[in-house]
């Protein structure tokens, strides 16, 4: 059997390599050359490596067909045909690439009769192209993040990788902005897609020249990763790299109109260049921790990183406890949520020069005080002469004591003359976001927002200068003077009651009544309610408005800041939205509580006006009411007498047969028992709203007021007739008497 | 007043010895109870009206000037306590009366209160009388009208003050078996009851016995207790003749009540016609334009 198999191997070897053999005769001469135009071409074929050569198996003449292997030369004159691949191998693609253009043969990459398996070619492609492309520039990429990536096996980073794809369809190298793009974007899309929207995308689009590429910051092969030290993306170099463009006295800089001007130079003076540079630290800002490294967008755009609006989200990306920092500026959500309410970063750490905060150092309150010291310093607005006086002395004992000048006169402009031209009025909402924003909501900020003179401003109720703490007995805002500072405008006659359409009228007066009223002005009571707490300090809204604090399904809860046990009891009471799903109105505190003239419960008008009050839903029992001996006596005035929430109860009302009702079979003995001790179980089956008009439930009643009517009726008609008939008898009688008399005379 | 005419007359007969002469028609123990019937009667029923037309304003206006429904209250419950006192007094008096003479006398006869065949044959002839088919019955102590004066109150004070202790202690009551239904149904009798005594006093009452012509404007026999023998004559002749023919008048002979008397009785028994009147007045205003 072994020895079979030996003579198979034999003879397969034998039979096969019976013609090359003959070629190899010759062409196995190292020495064997032809002369052609002068030149001498070798001729020698090793024998040894063509049969370790993928095409071992073939004979020569499978390739070089059509010459006489007789003669030698074997086609005296004529070159004998060339090799054709196409003849085995589809070329096709090859036909239109670059390389076949150029004339690129495929031994010049494959070898002529060394030709090894595709995948020994890949594994040494790149070595193979530098061959023929051995500019220095090319070479570098064996030092690129690109050849790395390949050695570790990622094969599309190969030369090929990007230059057609295949090694069959090398495309040209000098390629359009969009083919590049494409080219990067097959393995970076979003970084591209993120460049083609970006400020130089879009200029490279319209075919500006300065416009950079991706090739412009990360080099053609010698592609280096941002972390690689010698990178021109690296953190250290991103200066240097943008700076190439966009440091003065390039085209850049002159030809484009931009803002910023010594951008480098200022960076470089920053504090962020200060690190970077002094101190070499790579945990500095650069160029692209604020502007982005591809999505680079101009700062108008609203989606740019510098946006006035995302600055505060681009600058907490490092500086992430930016509210402690700032913790008197701002409420530190508010940077980010509604950048336009307070200023940004920018405003106070200009942009590329950023160093410290600029006021303090240069715009003093001395600096202002020069100015403003003066009494007659005013000007002129709408014919409206505004004096810019500022008492220094009571601003120093004002809340802002502490604060400079320039800290809420933030607008400055260094360009005018002087610095605070046109400056504007403050905007509060830099340190008092949360209340601003409330006021900008409110009734009074949208007046304001529409210019309407009336609209009270901050400063209406707060001062400028002399702004006072809440908590300072001579501050307009503290709690004792309150209600006179809304009086100022709400007051009967003033300008805001002027404009008012409501029904609530004689609001000071009907306050200054009240029991909150008398608490405040009789008891001298701050802890009782002022317009402040069911209004708000800053979001008045009007009662309709759903926001509002006084509107009707907000109103219990406002309301349940001092009384918050009433409101426990209102909650689950059959009053409450919570319990009573209804279209209907129900009631809510102030409907029987009034709203400004709140009264004392025990005060004879409450609990009179309590039944109207009831009486405006539940009509038929109050009518009702009205005809039994509480209803009766009540409506003579008399306050002691059973109101509704005597006996249904007030806050914890509860429909009768709840047995939790002050009315339930359980509980009803006990509540007559408030007014008449001696209550019994048969004693509270008394009707107390009962009705002799109702024959069916109360028929008792019906008819025992029909009998005493039937009595009534029967009894005056009798009489009265008889009084009728005996009245002109009478009449006659009297005159017959006085007539016979006076003729007795 | 209508004696005025018929003395002058007389005087002219020279032969009348009556001349000039009363007859005690009430004796002073039920003059007293009149005057408290007046007095407890009127602030009953100003006081009740008050409550029963409460959603009127002139009764308001009226609680308010008697000091609200306290006051008021106050004094329908005083009233209630005379109007108690004098019912126990009455009907001391009927079984006083009937000791001392005999039930006969009680129940029937000229001064029984009881109604009789006579009351219903001078029904008819006063019928007659009024449309002229007939002359003026001879009426006798009690005329059949105020008979009915008579057990009206009787039987009103009863219901009303018996309804009216409902009212007054329903605890009590309730305590003892009434049903808590019945304090309404004790309202509602109560108040129309009140409103038929209230409503018959101040009408039929007051023509009967003080605005009929021959007594306008007023009769203060109650009050002096004594009326002119003339008047008695043309006023109750049948009494005037039982007494002339028994003798008895001359025993019920007084004189005239004092001059004194007379002023107070007319400004007492005026202020009470007054007060009555308007009362009835409101409560027409109140039942035609306001009362639902």
């Amino acid at each position: 059997m072994k020895t079979f198999l030996i003579f198979l191997l034999f003879l397969n070897t034998f039979l096969f390599s019976q013609s090359s053999s003959v070629c190899f005769d010759c062409h196995n001469d190292k020495e064997l050359t032809l002369s052609r135009n002068s030149n001498d071409i070798s001729l020698f074929v090793d024998e040894s490596k063509y049969h370790s050569s993928v095409h071992a198996d073939l004979d020569c003449i499978d390739c070089h067909a059509d010459f006489d292997p007789e003669n030698i030369p074997h086609k005296e004159g004529v070159n004998i045909a060339k090799v054709n691949c196409s003849d085995c191998h589809d070329t096709e693609e090859f036909a239109e690439s670059f390389h076949a253009e150029k004339q690129i043969q495929c031994f010049d990459c494959h070898s002529k009769h060394q030709i090894q398996t595709a995948s020994v070619i890949k594994k040494n492609q790149v070595d193979l192209c530098i061959t023929c492309h051995k500019q220095s520039s090319v070479k570098t990429y064996t030092q690129s993040v690109h050849f790395e990536k390949l050695q570790e096996g990622n094969e599309s980073l190969s030369c090929v990788g990007c230059h057609g794809g295949s090694a069959h369809k090398i495309a040209e190298a000098n390629v359009t902005e969009e083919v590049l793009h494409n080219i990067c974007g097959n393995c970076h899309e979003q970084t591209v897609h993120n460049y083609e929207k970006s400020l130089h995308g879009i200029a490279l689009a319209k075919g500006k020249y300065l416009a950079p590429n991706c090739i412009t910051c990360h080099n053609q092969h010698n592609i280096l990763s941002s972390k690689n030290t010698k990178s021109k993306t690296y953190k250290m170099n991103v200066p240097q790299l943008c700076g190439n463009c966009h440091k003065d006295g390039t085209d850049v800089s002159e030809m484009k109109n931009i803002d910023q001007k010594h951008i480098l130079e200022n960076y470089s003076e920053s504090i962020h260049g200060d690190g970077l540079f002094k101190r070499g630290l790579i945990v500095t800002a650069v160029c692209n921790d604020c502007h982005a490294s591809h999505n680079i967008l101009p700062h108008q755009d609203p989606n740019s990183s510098i946006n006035r609006n995302n600055i505060a989200a681009t600058c907490s990306k490092c500086h992430a406890q930016i509210e402690s920092v700032h913790v008197k500026v701002i409420e530190g959500e508010l940077w980010e949520k509604e950048p336009h309410k307070i200023p940004a970063c920018i405003d106070c750490h200009q942009p590329h020069s950023v160093r410290r905060v600029i006021y303090d150092e240069k715009y003093t309150d001395n600096y202002c005080m020069t100015c403003h010291i003066d009494e007659n310093l005013h000007m002129e607005k709408n014919d409206k002469r505004i004096s810019l006086f500022v008492d220094y002395k009571s601003f120093k004992n004002s809340a802002h004591q502490e604060n400079s000048c320039i800290k809420c006169h933030t607008n400055i402009n260094v360009a005018n003359k002087p610095v605070c031209l046109n400056s504007g009025p403050v905007d509060c909402s830099s340190c008092h976001a949360q209340e601003v924003n409330d006021y900008v909501q409110s009734y009074h900020g949208k007046l304001h927002a529409e210019n309407n003179d009336v609209a009270p401003y901050c400063t209406d109720c707060h001062s400028k200068h002399e702004t006072k703490l809440k908590s300072d007995p001579e501050s307009m805002t503290f709690r004792k003077n309150i209600p006179e500072l809304c009086a100022n405008c709400h007051r009967e006659g003033e300008k805001a009651a002027e404009r008012y359409t409501g029904d609530q009228h004689h609001i000071v007066e009907s306050y200054n009544e009240s029991i909150h009223g008398l608490g405040l002005i009789k008891s001298g009571l701050t802890v009782t309610a002022v317009c402040v707490d069911c209004h708000t300090s800053h979001l008045e809204l009007p009662a309709s408005d759903t926001l509002s604090a006084v509107n009707p399904k907000n109103i219990p809860t406002t309301c349940s800041k001092c009384h918050y046990g009433i409101y426990e009891k209102f909650q689950s009471s059959v009053h409450s939205p919570n319990v009573t799903k209804t279209d209907k109105k129900l009631p809510t505190c102030y409907d029987c509580h009034k709203s400004h003239s709140i009264e004392r419960v025990e005060r004879g008008d409450f609990r009179q006006g309590i039944i109207d009050q009831c009486g405006t839903c539940h009509e038929e029992v109050t009518r009702t009411y009205f005809e039994t001996f509480h209803g009766k006596v009540s409506r003579l005035g008399e306050v002691g007498a059973a109101k509704c929430y005597d006996c249904h109860g007030s806050h914890n009302i509860l429909p009768p047969d709840n047995p939790n009702s002050t009315l339930s079979r359980t509980n009803v003995v006990e509540t007559c028992r408030n007014c008449h001790p001696n209550s019994n179980h048969k004693f509270v089956g008394y009707l107390s709203h009962a009705t002799h008009h109702d024959q069916d439930k109360y028929p008792y009643l019906f008819y025992t007021f029909w009998a005493m009517t039937f009595l009534l009726v029967g009894t005056f008609t009798f009489f009265g007739l008889h009084t009728l008939f005996w009245f002109p008898r009478a009449l006659k009688e009297k005159r017959r008497l006085k007539k016979e008399h006076e003729k007795h005379n | 007043m209508i004696s005025e005419i018929i003395s002058v007359e007389n005087s002219s007969s020279s032969s009348n010895k009556y001349e000039n002469k009363y007859y005690q028609r009430f004796a002073p123990f039920l003059r007293f109870t009149h005057l408290l019937i007046v007095i407890s009667f009127l602030s009953l029923a100003v006081t009740g009206m008050i409550i029963k037309f409460s959603d009127v304003s002139v009764f308001q206006t009226l609680s308010d000037f008697l000091g609200g429904y306290q006051v008021t209250g106050f004094i329908h419950r005083v009233g209630a306590i005379i109007t108690f006192i004098y019912f126990a007094l009455h009907l001391h008096f009927l079984f006083r009366k009937r000791r001392e003479t005999s039930a006969k006398y009680l129940f029937t006869g000229e001064n029984s209160m009881m109604f009789n065949k006579r009351d219903f044959t001078e029904f008819i002839a006063t019928m007659k009388w009024f449309f002229g088919k007939g002359p003026r019955p001879d009426y006798g102590r009690w005329t059949y009208w105020e008979k009915f004066d008579y057990f009206a109150v009787f039987w009103g004070v009863a219901v009303i003050g018996f309804s009216g202790l409902i009212l007054w202690f329903p605890e009590i009551f309730t305590y003892i078996g009434i049903p808590g239904w019945f304090i309404n149904i004790a309202t509602i009798i109560h108040s129309d009851e009140a409103l038929l005594a209230v409503g018959f006093i101040f009408t039929v009452h007051f023509f009967n016995t003080h605005f009929r012509p021959d007594k306008f404007p007023i009769d203060i026999t109650i009050f002096t207790g004594s009326m002119p023998v003339e008047e008695l004559k043309y006023d109750r002749p049948r009494q005037y003749k039982a007494l002339m023919e028994s003798g008895e008048l001359d025993d019920r002979l007084v004189p005239p009540p004092s001059p004194f008397l007379v002023k107070i009785a007319k400004i007492f028994g005026f202020t009470a016609l007054f007060i009555g009147l308007s009362i009835i007045i409101m409560i027409i205003y109140s039942m035609i334009f306001l009362y639902k």
